[in-house]
């Protein structure tokens, strides 16, 4: 076995999904935020709403643009990259990939429609009806993919005779234990950033002077959401641990540099790892314990009980605090601006807050991220869990290493592509203009 | 008729859509940057934007609906053809990702009528489809060599091959050809007789190479004597008979009425075209490794697979319906006079 394919496939893998979630995330939650944002504004006829989902959508249409050319790379990437899991994957999950096709086609025609014919339909109700087969398609498509992803974490559906796989049931390998909390963290997540996104933005055009309404209103409904999104994100988050200590539990050891079977485990924030000592680490007696099982004093697997080539890496923990703690700061951030706003506190308009709620659009991106490496790089050695470790099913081809260099390229000029078009996009229009326009329009 | 047939069926028919809205699509970016560059964009651009951009993410669909069918229908193609594929494929994926963001960039950010993005673009389009199409060649068989680890693709016989590059040839052809009548039809109905001139006149132009690389590559085969040109003699009628609808789409455009038949009649000349082709190709899917019986998926999946799709179809013939309802046919949007975007 080539070692440097099965390492490059994995470089090669990881590169394109870490940019793809960007736009996936948004891709997934931007569309039911423009349905709010468009309902809110219908329902209370107010245009500064009905402006906002008209701004998002505009935006929205780089975003997807960047989304569907990734996710027809990745899509391709598993056939290329991964033939052997696939073939196998082909007969066993195939089911949900392609019906992810068929919510990705939904969505693909209805925004089309949605985004070339606004002012079109007499009552503006209809157009606003066409978000729901958008917002649908996108929910679709994410719940199908990651059915596969869970899948993948907690093979279900069929009986291995022999290292034959046979009485496949396609139905049952949607359905696998990792499948409920997999699908509800990506969309309450996704929500939750795309709020936090669009708050950070009005946050910031505040900051830079523009003291307009439009984002004052923005901002208000973005944390309201962001606070909703966040603390069901949590709840769901904390449901996927106890899962973890239930099916996966070398995951949740590695991540929680657990090592030790012992109960009454303590929960270990932060800290570096000399040899098998964890120092300068936040300790939280029994906490561990209590997380998984809601008894402080429940027995909890380490790692060391895990044949050695069955351990994910350590790096795991980093990746889980990062994203608990981005999480958490969220829900204290949204949860201050509601709090404040309701009690009419003065500090929720400083700067310094402002400042916070901008900072948080890219953590929660960064938690999205991290997130993600955490639950793969845990699920390592394997790619089926249990069934086919990662270098029995990489591509035999060579030369992966210079398609890394190419694909980093493309990102990098998609990157830099998306951000300098959005700029330019709304730089050169701004709120006040394009009410001004609008109303001159109507008169 | 067998599960196995029903497959491919389903997979062969989007592998035509994608053909054809691809084919209109890529072409349409060739034109428009050829028309920027000899300057005469004022009369093509506006009708090329105006049809693309609510369709080209759909376009994108029908490829990514196929190749993961193919995998879910038949798993062996996912270990034959992802091991050998992965350099001509990610050559694809990145003209595709270039082109798709391009594409977005350019119409939502004001920097429409750059040449210089115009002609990447152009180009870009023009080589997805002949970086696809080796595909069709490798198919024939010996290109491929099985070691120990797996399969291995030759890549100097490949690229030596002139079979290799009259599919080439053809596909680039057909690529303008098929743009050309589409658009010569859309613009005419746009009311645009300047842009739909210059549509027909390509369409008339783009028409000789095409047929003779199509001829070109059946007296190759025929050379070759090979497996595959046995089974084409069998369906040498079909061929025929996309050969007189060929004929029939020319003279529709040369005569100038009826270009709403012509593109009918020229989608029929392609499907006969294809369905015989791929017809011919059974039982292989890779020559000599890969049948389309050896490959299949178990059936369980294989009956959930169809059901899916059919409950698919259900959702997508009424909403493509509604595109073409609103866009295509839709006299206020393809003549400019609504102005309805976002």
């Amino acid at each position: 076995m080539d070692n440097s394919a099965v390492f490059w496939s994995r470089a090669l893998t990881e590169l394109t999904l870490t940019f793809h979630i960007i736009f996936a995330t948004l891709g997934v939650g931007v569309p039911l935020i423009i349905l709010i944002a468009q309902y809110v504004g219908y329902k209370k006829n107010d245009e500064h709403y009905t402006l906002l989902a008209r701004r998002v959508a505009r935006g929205f249409t780089i975003t997807v643009a960047v989304g569907v050319v990734t996710g027809t790379i990745i899509g391709l990437q598993l056939s290329l990259l991964w033939p052997q899991f696939m073939e196998l994957a082909g007969q066993t999950i195939a089911l949900p990939l392609f019906m992810e096709t068929f919510a990705f086609f939904f969505e693909a025609i209805f925004l089309g429609i949605y985004l070339y014919t606004w002012d079109r339909f007499k009552n503006p109700k209809y157009h606003m009806l066409l978000l729901i087969p958008v917002a649908i398609g996108a929910f679709m498509s994410a719940i199908f993919i990651t059915i596969v992803n869970a899948f993948m974490n907690a093979p279900r559906g069929f009986d291995l005779i022999g290292g034959e796989i046979v009485n496949i049931q396609p139905i049952l390998a949607m359905f696998t234990p990792a499948m409920p909390t997999k699908v509800g963290h990506v969309l309450t997540s996704s929500f939750m950033t795309v709020a936090f996104t669009l708050a950070a933005i009005a946050a910031y055009k505040l900051l830079k002077g523009e003291d307009h309404i439009y984002h004052k209103k923005s901002l208000n409904l973005m944390m309201k959401l962001g606070l909703i999104f966040s603390i069901a994100t949590a709840v769901v988050g904390d449901f996927s641990a106890k899962y973890l200590a239930e099916y996966q539990p070398e995951k949740l050891a590695a991540a929680e540099w657990h090592f030790e079977t012992e109960a009454g485990a303590d929960l270990i924030f932060f800290g570096i790892l000399d040899g098998d000592e964890v120092k300068y680490e936040i300790r939280m007696p029994k906490v561990l314990s209590f997380l998984i099982s809601n008894n402080f004093n429940a027995e909890v697997t380490g790692l060391n009980d895990f044949p050695e080539d069955e351990r994910p890496p350590l790096i795991t923990h980093y990746y889980f605090n990062i994203m608990v703690a981005i999480g958490s700061l969220m829900i204290f951030l949204a949860m201050g601006y509601v709090v404040g706003k309701w009690r009419g506190w003065q500090w929720i308009t400083s700067r310094w807050f402002r400042w916070l709620i901008v900072l948080g659009g890219p953590l929660s991106f960064i938690a999205i991220e991290t997130g993600w490496w955490l639950a793969e790089q845990g699920r390592q050695p394997w790619i089926l869990y249990g069934i086919m470790r990662t270098e029995q099913g990489a591509t035999t081809a060579t030369g992966v290493e210079w398609l890394f260099i190419a694909f980093a390229v493309v990102y990098l000029i998609l990157g830099i592509g998306s951000v300098v078009v959005l700029r330019r996009m709304f730089k050169n229009n701004p709120v006040s203009k394009e009410l001004a326009l609008r109303k001159g329009g109507e008169q | 008729m067998s599960l196995e047939i029903v497959g491919i069926f389903v997979l062969w028919i989007f592998l035509f859509g994608y053909v054809i809205v691809a084919s209109i699509d890529f072409g349409a970016g060739f034109f428009n940057a050829y028309s920027l560059l000899t300057g005469k964009n004022n009369i093509l651009s506006k009708i090329i934007k105006r049809y693309l951009s609510p369709v080209w993410e759909i376009t994108n669909v029908f490829l990514v609906f196929f190749f993961v069918g193919i995998v879910g229908f038949f798993p062996q193609t996912a270990y034959y053809y992802g091991t050998i594929l992965l350099v001509p494929v990610s050559i694809a994926l990145i003209l595709l990702a270039i082109r798709g963001s391009y594409y977005a960039f350019e119409s939502y950010s004001g920097l429409r009528g750059h040449k210089g993005y115009a002609t990447a673009y152009g180009i870009a389009g023009l080589l997805i489809p002949a970086s696809l199409s080796v595909v069709l060649a490798i198919s024939e068989g010996g290109f491929v060599t099985m070691h120990e680890n797996g399969p291995k693709l030759d890549y100097s016989a490949l690229f030596t091959s002139t079979l290799a590059w009259s599919i080439v040839v053809l596909s680039l052809t057909a690529v303008l050809y098929i743009s050309a009548v589409f658009l010569n039809w859309y613009a005419n109905k746009a009311g645009d007789l300047k842009a739909s001139d210059l549509m027909r006149k390509y369409a008339l132009i783009w028409a000789i190479p095409l047929i003779v690389s199509a001829m070109g590559i059946i007296l190759e085969m025929r050379n070759t004597n090979s497996w595959h040109y046995q089974n084409i003699l069998d369906l040498t009628w079909l061929f025929i008979v996309s050969g007189i609808l060929f004929i029939i789409t020319i003279w529709l455009i040369w005569r100038k009425k009826s270009y709403g038949l012509s593109v009918v009649v020229m989608i029929l000349q392609f499907a006969t075209a294809f369905f015989a082709y791929g017809i011919s190709h059974y039982p292989y899917l890779l020559y000599p490794y890969l049948t389309i019986h050896d490959s299949f998926t178990n059936e369980s999946m294989a009956i959930a697979l169809v059901l899916a799709f059919i409950a698919g179809l259900f959702l997508l013939i009424p909403s493509m319906y509604l595109v073409f309802k609103l866009f295509i046919f839709h006299k206020g949007y393809i003549s400019g006079e609504d102005e309805t975007h976002v």
